[in-house]
């Protein structure tokens, strides 16, 4: 996940507003959403996009700015005013305030899959079925489709997604003559082998992030959170939330873990020298690599994630984005075209070729995608892994429609056991009974 | 009009004054204090000057507070200026703007102002006076969110006039001027002036600006540095990225490292930095004579 600390505490100093606008008309709690009638056909769609017009983009993906040129050469007539409001966090308070004020609301928004719910709930994105997106059906992975749907209604298009794999530095691995490991448990033998050797060595970095917790929870078999329209269940007692408790208290127990933040320049530093090994993260990990950490050219490797069973096949997913049309946007119907256009069309294609990990099926098994060599990884194919994980993904999570204000709890709660204060399963207890406290306070029903 | 007009350096004549009264001040622990808050203030800045003159690479691989093998400053500035289509230039020019227009209007308008406290007896004087103090209590950072909501509806937001109004509000310079006002302008000047048929305006831009200036320099730099600096607020009103302050570009450029597939670049963010402060540093070497006749304000009995 792509949320620090740093921005947690801005974050926090705009939660009032946050809050405010949270989850305002939640009245309807029947239960399974029912999709809205499409009301603008494709032909409409077409019209909109020859008559031409203004649409305001909010996103940080920054394969979208080649998208908008093409998009604007092939369409003359639309102008797209692409605008980073900063990322993850920064970017929903911003969008949050910007609904309660009722101006200044783009036409676009990327919103992350994780804190979909939380818009969507409150009805604050448009439901796209009013467009047909119910004939896009197919043509993205079950996973990220998934994550999109709230019932039957469709809150936003899947832009990118985040399968999980094992990166690692070969190198580092080959010096200390560790196997490149399949299960948490020999993730974690060579965790301690390795700080032995090299007592500035650590095997991964983790000072406590609720994206990489609640997906390593995902792969265990782990369903922490039950959603039922305003009917909420929050429960960390799980048999797959102990598996991943009882593994992880040991490497925080050894101190195996480096504690550098993720995402500071410490981190890049230290995935540069070699003193943190390897990271188990999404698939759109390759660029920043590439671009943050030259000195590991040649020296990275991808393998699959590392499995909770020998010869297991499973895997979760990491990151990954939507692209949404919020209610009170100006040009709902341009801003659609342009949708179709970034996710399904010919925006798919080019985002794929300036180095994101697509959400769409077609792009994610064309021969030209799977084979293609990257020489940062020494010319490996590292596709072929990340397509395979994408196929692997534990079917049936589901985040709480709180989920951007529980992250922003994570710190105070589960991040205390990465101090040494208390277990990991203490912690998510405590983060259980905050996230259960607030989600009671926004109206909902929580168990 | 005994009065001579005010000099400009009040305090360092005092100084002296005192320095003759008290033949030997010098105190070793003074010293070895001073400097070591002359130290923790410029380790900083000796680390950002050494930091810019290395790669992304040298960043991670050399101690922070020594030169790296490679010496790239000059490399730095101009891929600073020229990333992104060389938006770096177009902030730097943004933020002149919103200072000039800004700091600039606020310090006129502190200045009118404070003259207008101190020289005009009016009814609610003392309610406007406990208005402004108390506005010097309120950080600007908590105002932030309510004047964000108060643009969004009259549709400002995403507009310069988002930075340059709310900006254009310093009560502390309004009470530095109202002080100064009322220690450097004497009322005879003022009454003689009335006498001799003069507006109220000619009294003001005429008369009473000439000795005002010291203190409205201090406003002034004290204005610049504020809009300068101005993060949250700028954070906040602005989407587009080619109305950004340095600031906010800044963070823009150091947030990218923290972005799914996102550029990092550590070490523009740092050369950024240092272009940042030189136009400051600047000004305040210029003006310190004047910071510092205008801080003792007040505090000196004439």
């Amino acid at each position: 996940m792509m949320i620090t600390r740093r921005r947690a505490i801005l974050g926090a100093a705009l939660s009032i507003t946050l809050l405010a606008a949270g989850c305002s008309s939640s009245s309807d709690d029947t239960g399974e959403e029912t999709a809205a009638a499409t009301t603008v056909s494709d032909a409409d769609v077409q019209a909109a996009l020859e008559a031409g017009g203004n649409i305001t983009v909010w996103a940080w993906e920054p394969t979208l700015t080649q998208v908008v040129a093409d998009f604007q050469k092939k369409y003359p007539k639309v102008k797209v005013n692409l605008q980073n409001t900063g990322t993850g966090n920064d970017a929903y308070t911003a969008l949050q305030n910007a609904i309660q004020a009722g101006s200044g609301v783009p036409d676009v928004a990327q919103i992350e899959f994780y804190a979909l719910p939380q818009f969507s709930l409150s009805k604050a994105v448009a439901d796209l079925n009013a467009f047909g997106a119910k004939s896009l059906d197919g043509t993205f992975t079950p996973g990220t489709w998934g994550a999109v749907h709230s019932g039957e209604a469709i809150y936003g298009l899947p832009m990118d997604s985040g399968p999980m794999a094992l990166f690692y530095n070969a190198e580092v691995f080959e010096k200390h003559q560790l196997g490149v490991p399949a299960t948490w448990e020999e993730y974690a033998a060579a965790a301690e082998k390795l700080h032995k050797a090299d007592p500035k060595a650590y095997i991964t970095s983790d000072s406590g992030d609720a994206g990489f917790t609640t997906s390593l929870i995902w792969q265990a078999g782990g369903k922490p959170y039950t959603v039922d329209g305003t009917n909420v269940g929050v429960n960390f007692t799980d048999p797959g939330t102990q598996k991943f408790t009882t593994q992880w208290q040991k490497l925080i127990d050894g101190k195996l873990l480096n504690p550098v933040p993720g995402w500071s320049d410490g981190w890049y530093q230290g995935l540069a020298d070699g003193t943190i090994a390897s990271l188990v993260i999404g698939a759109w990990m390759p660029a920043n690599l590439e671009s943050g950490v030259k000195a590991g050219n040649g020296k990275w490797k991808v393998a699959p994630m590392p499995q909770w069973e020998s010869g297991g096949k499973a895997t979760a997913e990491n990151g990954g984005s939507s692209i949404a049309i919020p209610e009170k946007a100006t040009n709902k119907t341009l801003a659609y075209a342009f949708l179709k256009y970034a996710t399904v069309d010919e925006g798919a294609q080019s985002r794929v070729d300036n180095g994101a990990f697509p959400a769409t099926t077609k792009q994610l098994n064309a021969p030209e995608f799977l084979n293609k060599e990257f020489p940062y990884f020494g010319g490996q194919k590292v596709n072929e892994v990340l397509a395979a994980s994408a196929g692997q993904v534990v079917p049936g999570w589901s985040y709480l429609p709180f989920q951007v204000y529980a992250n922003n709890v994570f710190n105070d709660t589960v991040g205390k056991a990465y101090l040494g204060q208390g277990t990991l399963q203490d912690g998510l207890k405590s983060w259980q009974d905050a996230s259960v406290k607030y989600g009671q306070e926004q109206g909902f029903t929580v168990k | 009009m005994a009065l001579a007009p005010p000099t400009l350096r009040p305090r360092v004549r005092k100084a002296s004054d005192l320095a003759v009264k008290k033949p030997n001040p010098k105190s070793k622990t003074l010293t070895l204090l001073m400097c070591v808050a002359l130290i923790y203030s410029l380790l900083p800045l000796i680390w950002l000057a050494i930091s810019a003159t290395k790669s992304q690479q040298g960043l991670f691989d050399s101690f922070g507070l020594w030169f790296a093998g490679d010496f790239s400053l000059f490399d730095n500035v101009a891929a600073t200026f020229a990333y992104q289509d060389g938006v770096f230039g177009r902030w730097l020019l943004n933020t002149f703007f919103y200072v000039v227009l800004g700091a600039g209007g606020a310090t006129l308008l502190a200045a009118l102002a404070g003259y207008g406290l101190a020289k005009f007896d009016f009814a609610g004087r003392k309610v406007v006076f406990a208005l402004v103090l108390g506005g010097v209590a309120v950080p600007p950072t908590a105002l932030a969110v309510p004047t964000f909501l108060l643009f969004a509806k009259l549709g400002l937001t995403d507009t310069p006039w988002a930075v340059i109004i709310p900006t254009l509000v310093s009560p502390f310079g309004l009470y530095l001027m109202w002080t100064y006002s009322r220690d450097s302008v004497p009322d005879e000047i003022l009454e003689s002036a009335r006498v001799d048929g003069a507006g109220e305006f000619k009294s003001f831009f005429s008369l009473a600006l000439p000795l005002l200036a010291p203190g409205i320099v201090t406003v002034l730099l004290f204005n610049t540095v504020m809009t300068w600096n101005n993060f949250f607020l700028p954070l906040i009103m602005l989407k587009d990225a080619d109305l950004y302050p340095l600031t906010v570009g800044l963070y823009s450029w150091s947030e990218q490292a923290t972005t799914a597939g996102g550029d990092v670049v550590f070490n523009l963010v740092i050369t950024g930095s240092l272009l940042t402060i030189v136009p400051l540093i600047v000004a305040f070497l210029l003006l310190q004579r004047y910071w510092q006749s205008g801080l003792a304000a007040g505090s000196v009995k004439q």
